[in-house]
């Protein structure tokens, strides 16, 4: 599976750097080696989720409780987790770092995945959530310590739009 | 039983130290704030469905607290896939109260699909949620709610109560009030 092992450690590096102890996760996958990692981790608690959206409550939870998390998902999870977005993380200022996977756009090649390519960013936009696209190894480190920062300044949700030049590794 | 009888019957519990309490919108959060609003009692305002998530993700994030989750039928329902995840980690800090009147009272009361025989608590031991029950009057519920608490394994516990609530869902508790409040006081309760 050409999914990048070495993207997705760097990725996993820089969320433990920045305080990140819980992870929740749906599997997909370009994130099955951040699951992986996770779940090895002794530090780190990875829930595994049944729908994405429980995963805004779980790290809801988790900043109240003084814990530092991120969200790890399809951008058809985080779709699937908007209102829970809105209606939790949005309405009481929760800092919510989710790194999104950006199925669907420049070759892709799962006919079911395009649909949600052509929307994530204008759902994003119209949630007012920041946003940066991760795409090549050397920004890793630095985007995801910059949207971790702006979270906790902003005390909002921001995302991370994973792409497929950084976490497939083909041609 | 009344719902506000069951919270008042157990609120000196839900005011212990190391207790974090965390309760759906609408009629639970205005009765329990009627009865007492205490700085560790967080309530959910909105997200449907996610007061039982957030529960867990205080439970594992703080194993030493205990973690009272007050959470509805309609509310449960629209998260029957969180029962499995609860389950899944099974924090041995978390108590799950469901309060079933069969109905969405906020909004006029339409009857939920437990009016037509779904249970609750079967569907959590499905999920394997190790201890549930169901308790109808005031006397179980709080003698099921001391022994959820002294159990120290997960339990999700349905109550059923009758359909009525306060007059009014609106307090003047402010939303950002309650959670900055309440994420003091759990930071001050730091091991």
């Amino acid at each position: 599976m050409p999914v990048s092992a070495s993207s997705s450690r760097l990725i996993f590096d820089a969320l433990k750097a920045n305080g990140v102890r819980i992870m929740s996760a749906l599997p997909e996958t370009w994130l099955v080696h951040l699951i992986r990692m996770a779940e090895e981790d002794p530090e780190t608690t990875l829930v595994r989720l049944a729908k994405e959206e429980e995963g805004v409550g779980i790290s809801t939870g988790a900043h109240l409780a003084g814990v530092r998390s991120a969200m790890l998902m399809q951008n058809h999870g985080f779709l699937a987790s908007v209102n829970g977005i809105v209606s939790c993380a949005q309405l009481y200022r929760i800092p919510l770092l989710m790194l999104v996977s950006a199925r669907g756009e420049f070759g892709e090649r799962d006919p079911w995945q395009t649909e949600g390519g052509l929307v994530t960013e204008h759902v994003l936009d119209a949630l007012r959530i920041p946003t940066e696209r991760l795409g090549s190894q050397g920004d890793v480190a630095r985007k995801i310590s910059k949207a971790m920062t702006l979270a906790y300044s902003a005390s909002r949700p921001v995302a991370l739009l994973l792409e497929r030049d950084l976490m497939w590794e083909e041609a | 039983m009344k719902r506000i009888e069951a919270m008042r019957a157990v609120h000196d519990r839900l005011s212990q130290p190391r207790v974090a309490v965390v309760t759906i919108m609408g009629a639970v959060a205005a009765e329990l704030q009627s009865i007492g609003h205490r700085p560790n009692f967080f309530y959910l305002q909105h997200a449907m469905g996610l007061a039982s998530s957030l529960g867990l993700g205080l439970a594992l994030a703080r194993p030493e607290l205990t973690v009272i989750v007050f959470d509805g039928d309609g509310s449960i329902l629209m998260n029957l896939g969180g029962l499995t995840t609860l389950a899944r980690y099974a924090p041995k800090n978390l108590v799950h109260v469901v309060f079933d009147n069969e109905s969405l009272l906020s909004v006029g009361g339409f009857p939920t699909a437990t009016s037509t025989g779904s249970d609750i608590a079967a569907m959590a031991a499905g999920a394997g949620v190790p201890r549930t029950s169901t308790v109808r009057d005031l006397a179980s519920f709080t003698s099921a709610f001391d022994a959820a608490l002294a159990a120290r394994e997960l339990t999700t516990l349905v109550a059923e109560v009758e359909a009525v609530g306060p007059a009014a869902f609106v307090t003047d508790l402010s939303l950002l009030e309650n959670r900055y409040q309440f994420q003091r006081h759990l930071r001050s309760l730091a091991p």
